[in-house]
């Protein structure tokens, strides 16, 4: 009997350390280099750029699956670079990967931040190296004399046209429904903040204001609770298209009509092309653009370093739009759709 | 016989006493709560429409899931916290083979009942893989199902190429939404299905009597003639069963999927409703209408929270506060205080 105990322990053990190596594996294999391994890639580089490139789960959303299609695009060998990429959505992992990085000895460090803090020490480092770092899509709380450049979006700005917009409409009254990202995200923050002003200066009346997370099913059931409550409402403002699309399916099984010149104006963001699609077929009202084309402005910054110049500005903020359903085209769904 | 019935009626009372608890709430805050009104949707089709049909139709899925939750808990004595990885892995594989490679097609690739059907292997294949960890290799069903719970969404990005198909078939929409005719949402007449056909084997096979007495005492089970290993099993692939069911729904609903956000936290929802069905969460007995009437109870509260406006990322927080209630009520010391109090004011209906 006690044998077999032991043998049952030695079996639970023996399990608990495959699990263990399986666990550490896949923890490895987050954060580790895909495509051009550096050491092998040695002997072939030569005259190429090394670029070490730390990015957010590609999984996250469709923003940041186009995000990451278009750098792969860019930093290919075929433009004559060498990139290495790493992936978390941690930020501990994240600096992990930046000093594997540091110690290949990359030329560039690119960087979209999971979190705002404890970046300095590691860059630092970099800047010790003669790394050049340049951050895309993402600030962070650090000194700028840590990086070179930084390429981001201005959500304030995109919540601003998109109320603009709301308010050329001139509706004899604004009944809306707002639906909102994760709460504290610099999306989340930047498309409130404008909608929250222009509704204070004109009176607009909020119907309900809660955060459906990023998620349409959380935006369907809230949509759903006010349809059953009978308010009225006349516009759903979300802060992406998966929670607009989740609105429009509750809208849908009310028989409520949405889109140009219905009863509901629908507003999105981040311009899926199924999103722009919507627009085209006149069901939805807007969308605005949240732009993850951030690779072409890097590679400008890169030139203009390799040249031996600097960057004009240390913070280039990138050209978004606002599409109207009454005036888009299939071309801007092609072009801009991600 | 008689004393088992006792017990039944028991455990019962838990879910009907918050049900009735939180029907009160809003029969005095606002009674529009019971409202239901005929009306159409934009098809045309009839749909009846209120808040309690809301109920009905979102607690599906979570009623789905507490079938395989109640059995897993009963016989491994620990809960699966994979289910909402694992809905993400049904949904994705459900449209990878509609959609085939194209992520937007006109026409759907294969009929939707093959579809469902692969969906259903693919999450039995999963509830397989967590079963053999928990039943053969004695790990923690907690720590089995963690591995799951932290791929499974990358594993459905990797299935569909990280796209994001989108179904424009207005069939398929149906399963989460109304049969063209037929007023009731759809995703309540598939809860309905599963809770007959889980009632009938229940009733007619020896499933529910092995579960307990597996999750009771497995090594008296095993020296009766039971394998505990295989009940075990068993029951992490009936899990799986369900998942591909709630995945199917889940992805209706919308004709799309997200990653990383569908069913998110559904697990936790899931081993709520057995606890609310006052199943022991270390596993047991158990009874299957109670964590099904638990299921519907929580989303009875999620709507309520919602028509009252509290903050949808408040919810899990009210949530907790329910679980507290619960699990100090469970303990034998209140359990004793309350029926010592009981005996005090009722000591005639004891007699009775």
């Amino acid at each position: 009997m006690r044998k077999m105990g032991k043998r049952i322990v030695a079996t639970l053990l023996a399990a608990t350390m495959m699990v263990g190596l399986v666990a550490c594996g896949g923890g490895a294999d987050s954060s580790s280099t895909s495509g051009g391994d550096s050491d092998g890639g040695s002997s072939s580089s030569g005259d190429k750029i090394k670029v070490g490139i730390i990015n957010n789960d590609p999984n996250e959303s469709g923003y940041r699956t186009a995000n990451d299609k278009d750098l792969k695009e860019m930093f290919s060998e075929a433009n004559g670079y060498e990139a290495s990429f790493a992936y978390s959505l941690k930020n501990d992992e994240q600096i992990t990967a930046a000093q594997k990085f540091i110690q290949d000895g990359v030329d560039y460090l690119l960087l979209s931040a999971a979190d705002t803090a404890g970046w300095d020490s590691v860059l630092k480092d970099a800047q010790d190296a003669g790394i050049h770092v340049i951050l895309f899509d993402r600030t962070i709380d650090a000194s700028d004399s840590l990086y070179d450049a930084s390429i981001v979006s201005d959500m304030a700005k995109e919540g601003e046209t998109a109320a603009n917009w709301l308010k050329d409409q001139n509706l004899s009254e604004y009944n809306i429904i707002h639906l909102q990202g994760v709460m504290g995200s610099a999306a989340q923050q930047g498309r409130t903040g404008a909608l929250d002003d222009l509704a204070k200066e004109n009176g607009w009346n909020i119907v309900t204001q809660q955060t459906a997370e990023w998620n349409a099913e959380k935006a369907q059931q809230i949509v759903q609770s006010v349809i059953d409550s009978g308010e009225k409402f006349n516009v759903i403002y979300a802060e992406n298209d998966d929670m607009a699309k989740g609105a429009v399916e509750a809208l849908d099984k009310a028989n409520i009509s949405h889109g140009v010149g219905k009863d509901v104006i629908v507003m999105g963001f981040d311009c899926n092309k199924w999103a722009l699609e919507e627009l085209l077929a006149q069901n939805w009202n807007y969308d605005g653009q949240c732009n993850p084309f951030q690779a072409k402005y890097i590679d400008d910054v890169i030139k203009t370093i390799e040249g031996g110049g600097t960057p004009e500005q240390k913070t280039i903020i990138m050209e978004e739009k606002g599409f109207d359903a009454s005036t888009i085209t299939q071309d801007d769904v092609d072009k801009y759709g991600i | 016989m008689n004393k088992a019935k006792v017990s039944f009626n028991k455990q019962l009372l838990i879910p009907i006493a918050a049900l009735v608890a939180l029907a009160l709430f809003n029969l005095i805050k606002d009674p529009s709560f019971f409202k239901i009104a005929l009306g159409t949707n934009s098809a045309g089709a009839p749909v009846l429409s209120g808040y309690l049909i809301t109920i009905l139709d979102y607690g599906s899925e979570l009623a789905i899931l507490a079938i395989g939750m109640t059995l897993v808990t009963a016989a491994s004595g620990g809960q699966d916290i994979s289910v909402g990885a694992a809905i993400a892995i049904a949904g994705s594989v459900i449209l990878r083979v509609l959609c085939g490679t194209n992520s937007r097609p006109d026409t759907l690739q294969a009929p939707i009942i093959v579809a469902f059907l692969v969906a259903c292997v693919v999450a039995m294949l999963f509830g397989a893989f967590n079963g053999i960890l928990v039943a053969y290799f004695k790990i923690q069903p907690m720590v089995a199902t963690l591995i799951l719970f932290t791929a499974g969404r990358s594993i459905a990005a990797w299935i569909n190429n990280n796209e994001l198909p989108i179904i424009s078939e207005p069939k398929f929409g149906y399963f989460g939404g109304y049969i063209p005719g037929v007023p009731i949402p759809t995703p309540f007449f598939i809860a309905m299905i599963c809770v007959i056909i889980i009632m009938l084997v229940l009733k007619f096979t020896t499933l529910g009597l092995y579960t307990q007495a597996v999750g009771i005492n497995g090594s008296s089970s095993r020296l009766n003639g039971i394998n505990p290993q295989f009940i075990k099993f068993l029951t992490f692939v009936i899990l799986g069963l369900c998942v591909a069911v709630a995945g199917l729904i889940k992805v209706s609903r919308l004709s799309t999927i997200n990653y990383s956000v569908i069913a998110k936290d559904i697990e936790m929802d899931a081993i709520l409703a057995v606890a609310l069905g006052g199943n022991s969460l270390s596993g047991g007995k158990f009874n299957m209408t109670a964590s099904i009437l638990g299921a519907y109870v929580i989303q009875f509260l999620t709507t309520t929270l919602y028509k009252m406006n509290v903050q949808s990322d408040a919810l899990s927080a009210y949530k907790a506060v329910v679980v507290i209630i619960l699990v100090v009520l469970s303990t034998p010391v209140v359990r004793k205080k309350l029926s010592q109090l009981g005996a005090a004011i009722l000591p005639k209906k004891k007699e009775a």
